[in-house]
């Protein structure tokens, strides 16, 4: 049976290089001065994804929803080898929680007929881990989380074992199902050098409409907003006859209803940010010597801390 | 979605397995009873299981004054649209103002859930919950005594203050450790709820073929002193230090997550965001640098003593105690000084007399 997968990535700050000048001065977090990264997990859900194909045949399909930048991981997708690519991207979408997140994400993937539905468990800067689980809730499919390992596919059901904190279980259930997966689960697999060469060209029409300015031969400001557009359609139509067009959907497109979107959408919101700042450098310092060590355990043991 | 309910209980989703309460819920119990008192509203326990047994009692000794049981064998190993089905029903008919839920591989599974049938919010692992107000920037109305829910964002480097003050119940899941474990009071008494699971003709989608359930290794929550190794350790064999000077306090073995990822420790040593949150009396943190990952899980704690060749690191501000130095020298020296008592008291002595 040939496998229809849509595998949800997310476009993530790098926060693990999170250095002070990432921090703005009120405290949040500048989004730019971090490199933008693939969220792990979701390289995990990706190869998950290939695994299948190459065993059972059919498609991989990535979707993401952010900005035009987040077609980078797109990009990255295809080069690993995904076949379809879809960004979802609108201004309404913005300010989105998880639950307006999995409410525009489920009608992206009800168009898709997808018979599995992989995420990763979590990403590493909103760090949740909700949004899978609510998409499978939206979608009325069985989810399976935290899966550590893909055992298998065989008559139409899937057996997965995930991690339960405390130890483990192996579950299975009927297809279609959506799965989050660990980073255990697998090792992404590399970039194959050929397609890197060929993917690294693929667009989406918001960014090609950025581009429009490089693509217009001439006096670019004397061209009317209909010939742009035409052009624009020209080109998108040529990458698309190479496969290199990435779909682009907005929230018209997927008939979302705009009330569950954005922040209407989202019941949580944000009443404070603060930074973390590892606050002093007050300690005590004891000398690494006999007598500085015997010193501290004094204090340790008069402190009723030790002994 | 429910309507705002000023009157709404507090709830705490009582995760249990096999019978046993997990630690969680017990946890929660405190900082509920705090936001249930400071609301006058009733903290009730939500317990979901095959077999009640001896957990409605438990959960009032630890300060439930209502405890909502639902027994079907159908419950009995969790699933997330069967517990969620229950959940959601129970909300709708009761509608309580706050619904708290550990951080744990099922409460992680379970809450959003619910929070997606329930078209709620829910905010996860948070390290705190207060009792305040909320004023939404541009309105001048203000939403009164809100579950103010505070959790580490972007990797630990913010935290982030979140409010849910339209789409009730708030949900909010909180990780294991964070909470205080309350002294469980035998003598207080509650109110046991029996209501029925209505589970026929819900589909329960997953089938469990195997399940291994183990204990940690390591108690650490326990341990009133842990010393903890990381990469600078250097080797498993050099581990070695970590756990004789741990024997000599009698404490427990804690590690960085490098430290796990090396092979030097098992991971239920693991201390931080990803593993185990602390609070002992004592943390010991050697050749450990304090990420902000690993400063999640320890912080609370009530000395820190870092043992580090680097003055600069990070755990340093952290610390109460530093020796800047090389813990290959510096935790042999502790040993034999612990060990010989003489050496102890002649310490204590001058710090006496100092
Ligand atoms: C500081 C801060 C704190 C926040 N706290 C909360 C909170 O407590 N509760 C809340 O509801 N929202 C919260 N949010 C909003 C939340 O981060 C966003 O809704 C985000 O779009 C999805 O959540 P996540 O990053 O936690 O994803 P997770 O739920 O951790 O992601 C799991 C998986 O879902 C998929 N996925 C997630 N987002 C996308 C996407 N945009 N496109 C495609 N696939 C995706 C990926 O496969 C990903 O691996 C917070 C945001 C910030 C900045
Ligand atoms: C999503 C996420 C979750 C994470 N969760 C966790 C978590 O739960 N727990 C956790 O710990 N980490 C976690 N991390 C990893 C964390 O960011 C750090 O990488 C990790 O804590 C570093 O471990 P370390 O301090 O042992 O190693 P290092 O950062 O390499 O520090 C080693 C230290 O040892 C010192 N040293 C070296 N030699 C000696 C010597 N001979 N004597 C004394 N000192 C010496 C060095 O000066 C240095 O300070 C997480 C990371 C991410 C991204």
């Amino acid at each position: 049976m040939a496998l229809n997968c849509v595998v949800c990535v997310k476009q993530v700050p790098d926060t693990k290089r999170i250095t002070g000048e990432a921090m703005t001065e009120e405290g949040t977090v500048n989004r730019r001065a971090l490199p933008a990264i693939f969220n792990p997990e979701d390289l995990n859900a990706l190869e998950t994804a290939l695994t299948l194909r190459a065993e059972h045949g059919g498609t991989v399909t990535v979707v993401t929803m952010g900005l035009p930048s987040a077609c980078e991981v797109l990009r990255d997708a295809l080069v690993r080898g995904a076949d379809r690519a879809i960004l979802i991207t609108d201004r309404r979408a913005a300010a989105s929680d998880t639950l307006a997140t999995s409410y525009i994400l489920s009608c992206a993937v009800k168009k898709l007929e997808a018979d599995i539905v992989l995420c990763g468990r979590q990403a590493i800067d909103g760090d949740t881990a909700q949004v899978g689980p609510q998409l499978a809730e939206k979608l009325s499919l069985p989810v399976i989380s935290y899966v550590e390992e893909l055992v298998g596919i065989s008559d139409g059901k899937i057996t997965a074992k995930r991690n339960v904190g405390n130890g483990w279980e192996v579950v299975t259930c009927t297809l279609p199902a959506l799965l989050t997966v660990m980073e255990t689960a697998n090792t992404p697999r590399p970039p194959a050098a050929r397609r890197v060469m060929k993917f690294k060209k693929a667009r989406a029409k918001s960014e090609v409409e950025a581009m429009a300015a490089d693509l217009l031969e001439g006096d670019y400001e004397n061209y009317t907003a209909e010939l742009k557009a035409t052009e624009v359609e020209k080109y998108c139509a040529n990458l698309a006859d190479r496969g290199l067009l990435i779909e682009q959907w907005d929230l018209d497109d997927l008939e979302a209803d705009l009330t569950w979107c954005g922040r209407s959408g989202s019941p949580t919101k944000v009443h404070r940010i603060q930074s973390v700042v590892l606050t002093g450098g007050e300690y005590r310092e004891f000398a690494a010597t006999d007598d500085g060590i015997a010193e501290l355990i004094g204090e340790l043991i008069h402190d009723h801390t030790v002994g | 979605m429910i309507e705002v309910n000023r009157q709404g209980e507090v709830w705490i989703f009582a995760e249990q397995e096999d019978g046993k309460l997990s630690d969680v819920p017990l946890e929660l119990m405190s900082k509920g009873r705090e936001l249930a008192d400071k609301l006058s509203v009733p903290l009730a326990a939500v317990l979901l299981a095959a077999d009640g047994g001896d957990m409605p009692a438990a959960l009032i000794a630890q300060g439930a004054d209502k405890v909502y049981v639902v027994i079907d064998e159908r419950l009995g190993h969790y699933q997330a649209a069967g517990y969620g089905h229950v959940l959601c029903s129970l909300i709708e008919q009761h509608t309580p103002q706050i619904f708290l839920y550990g951080a744990t591989p099922i409460g992680r599974d379970l809450a959003p859930t619910v929070a997606s049938a329930m078209k709620c919010g829910l905010t996860a692992d948070c390290t705190d919950l207060q009792i305040g107000d909320h004023k939404p920037a541009g309105s001048d109305e203000v939403h009164k005594n809100l579950l103010l829910q505070i959790r580490p964002a972007f990797g630990g480097n913010i935290i982030a203050t979140i409010v849910n003050f339209d789409r009730w119940p708030q949900m909010a899941t909180v990780r294991e450790g964070v909470m205080p474990l309350g002294e469980p009071d035998t003598a207080r008494s509650g109110e046991i709820v029996e209501c029925a699971a209505n589970l026929d003709g819900v589909q329960l989608p997953l089938e469990i073929i195997e399940s291994h359930r183990r204990e940690k290794a390591v108690n650490l929550k326990a341990s009133r002193i842990i010393v903890a190794g990381g990469a600078g350790v250097g080797s498993k064999d050099n581990f070695q230090l970590i756990w004789d000077l741990a024997h000599c306090l009698g404490a427990a073995v804690g590690g960085s997550r490098a430290a796990i990822d090396l092979g030097f420790v098992d991971h239920d040593h693991q201390i931080g965001q990803t593993g185990t949150t602390v609070r002992p009396a004592l943390y010991i943190a050697c050749g450990i640098s304090g990420a902000v990952q690993h400063a999640a899980g320890m912080s609370e704690a009530g000395k820190i003593l870092a043992i580090n060749t680097d003055a600069d690191a990070p755990i340093m501000g952290l610390a109460h105690f530093g020796i800047v130095g090389d813990l290959n020298v510096v935790i042999p020296k502790m040993i034999k000084i612990i060990r010989s008592g003489a050496g102890v008291e002649q310490a204590a002595q001058q710090v006496a007399d100092a």
